[in-house]
């Protein structure tokens, strides 16, 4: 299963991470994970948040140029050679990663890793096969 | 097509008819100027005494130049030819470069201006039953007051809701059902921009078509408008000096400019040497008026950068159309030593898609070297999130760029609304290089 990320553009300009994250914060939205891409002269936010359908529109109300991109989120044991565990078998199945970041969550053992896959759905199957089960909408929403 | 006139005769007028009206009125023109401090001297320089030394068009080129610091010079009434009493409008330059320049309109100066509009409005194809939505400034600025009468004429529906106050603005589009705006185009792609920002469906507006105007654009701006606000936008050609807008505009065909030349001369001289170039060649737009009494104006230098058409439209007038503005002799910028007009740029940048709808030029220096930065707000529905895209835009706005001026610019993402917005003439080069 799918979940949704949150890419927001940011462009050069001092506080403007601030404002996005203060603007959530204000409006209850909670950020499960998060990471920034950047380049020598923009930054793109990507975040998973809890009201993603919600997240967005506030956004875009307050000028900020926001989009939804699918991800897949899997839970792992917070030990040496969790993250390694799960890359091995993209590695021998040629899954082919865009971009991953991942995040410890507290009051628990696990880790979860977002992953944006050249193609999702190839993705998904490999980790099935494997019996790894993937965060669904609903997981993420409860966190 | 249909191709509707409101002058057919005139508009439609054999060449060696229409050069003698030209003949007649430059004749008339020359004893307007004449009773002018400015112009007595000045024609008395060259030989000119009185409207019979002009035996043909071509010695018009006896005529000396006139040029913005003359009028600066002969502020306030240096080039009035009637008396006060007579003049019953004032128009006048913005004046932010220092002294105004003036311009008087007796009561016949302002029905043939008047007259000359209601054509231009026709030539688009608006008509009486149409909304006109004037959002140019009222006031000394000669756009908006301008239209507003020739549109009165036509026997449009007139708003005069002059520039400024987007939200009202698109209230008022819908109040009124709205069908045609006369704007500058950079507020129109503002607008475009404030009706996307709330969410408002095109489908609740009525418009058909934009007169577009008071500044230079490229034609990929044109179609940029035309794709996104689905209307025709017609492009129009003026200056205070020589009455305001009125003096070139697009017929229905939407192919460059008719100058009215019943109402102006128009030659094409090379900015340098001051010689006439042949039609067709590019070169700075000079031009006489012949239907203003109160200020007469001969052969006033523009600055304007364009190209005469030698093929006739194929709307049957037999104005000839002036290309669109490519630059101005005095906005041309000098970036590391190579010449860069804004237009240049804006040609490139504005046929990207993902670009929204404002950008601004700036050109500074670092150390010793001139650098130019572009900066562009991106189009919000083409962002999907992909860093790696944005940085293929950005490089590839580089290149475009590149490839016309030769010169490698830094080109910065903006989030659309973070430029500043311009509710009239934008201003869109910032050049904080020191004078030397």
């Amino acid at each position: 299963m799918k979940i949704t990320q949150i890419s927001v553009f940011l462009e050069n300009r001092k506080g403007r991470l601030h404002e996005v994250c203060s603007l959530l914060g204000d409006n209850g939205i909670n950020i499960r994970a998060l990471t920034v891409a950047e380049t020598e002269s923009f930054g793109v936010l990507r975040i998973v948040v809890d009201k993603s359908d919600e997240a967005v529109a506030l956004l875009r109300e307050n000028g900020f140029v926001a989009n939804f991109t699918d991800v897949v989120a899997i839970e792992v044991g917070d030990r040496p050679g969790g993250l390694a565990a799960v890359l091995k078998i993209f590695a021998t199945n040629d899954v082919n990663i865009e971009y991953m970041y991942a995040f410890v969550e507290k009051h628990s053992d696990k880790a979860l890793l977002v992953f944006r896959f050249e193609d999702a759905d190839f993705a998904q199957q490999v980790l099935a096969r494997h019996s790894i089960s993937v965060v669904t909408r609903k997981e993420i929403e409860g966190l | 097509m249909e191709v509707p006139f409101w002058n057919k005769e005139i508009e439609t007028l054999d060449r060696s008819s229409l050069e003698k009206i030209q003949l007649e009125r430059l004749r008339e023109a020359i004893g307007w100027s004449l009773k002018t401090p400015f112009y007595s001297k000045k024609l008395a320089q060259a030989g000119i005494g009185s409207p019979d030394d002009i035996k043909g068009l071509e010695d018009l080129r006896r005529v000396p130049f006139t040029v913005k610091d003359d009028l600066r010079r002969s502020f306030p009434k240096g080039h009035l030819s009637v008396e006060m009493t007579d003049v019953v409008r004032v128009h006048s330059s913005s004046g932010t470069t220092g002294i105004p320049t003036v311009i008087y309109y007796s009561r016949e100066d302002l029905e043939r201006w008047t007259d000359l509009l209601a054509r231009c409005i026709v030539a688009t194809g608006a008509a009486p039953r149409d909304i006109f939505q004037n959002m140019m400034t009222y006031g000394l600025f000669t756009g908006g007051l301008g239209l507003h009468y020739g549109a009165e004429r036509v026997g449009m529906t007139v708003i005069p809701i002059s520039g400024g106050n987007t939200k009202r603005q698109i209230q008022v589009m819908k109040d009124f059902q709205t069908t045609v705006l006369h704007i500058t185009p950079s507020y129109l792609l503002h607008i475009h921009s404030q009706l996307q920002a709330d969410g408002i469906d095109r489908a609740s507006l009525s418009l058909d078509r934009a007169l577009i105007g008071a500044e230079p654009h490229s034609e990929n701006t044109r179609r940029k408008i035309e794709e996104l606000l689905q209307i025709q936008a017609f492009n129009s050609y003026g200056l205070s000096e020589l009455n305001g807008p009125g003096v070139a505009f697009e017929c229905v065909c939407r192919q460059d400019m008719h100058v009215w030349e019943d109402a102006y001369i128009v030659e094409i001289i090379d900015p340098e040497t001051g010689e006439n170039v042949e039609d067709g060649q590019e070169g700075e737009v000079v031009l006489t008026n012949l239907i203003r009494q109160a200020a007469p104006i001969l052969r006033y230098r523009t600055r304007d950068l364009a190209f005469l058409h030698t093929e006739p439209c194929a709307c049957g007038r037999t104005h000839r159309r002036l290309s669109r503005i490519r630059g101005r002799t005095d906005d041309m910028l000098i970036i590391g030593g190579v010449n860069v007009f804004p237009s240049q740029i804006e040609e490139k940048i504005m046929k990207i898609p993902e670009v929204a709808t404002n950008y601004q030029i700036h050109v500074d220096k670092k150390g010793a070297l001139d650098r130019l930065i572009i900066k562009v707000e991106i189009y919000p529905k083409l962002f999907l999130g992909e860093a790696s895209k944005l940085d293929a835009l950005r490089q590839h706005i580089k290149e475009e760029v590149r490839s016309s001026i030769v010169i490698n610019p830094v080109v910065e993402l903006h989030e659309p609304g973070s430029l500043p917005v311009f509710e009239g003439k934008a201003k869109r080069v910032v050049d904080t290089r020191p004078q030397e």
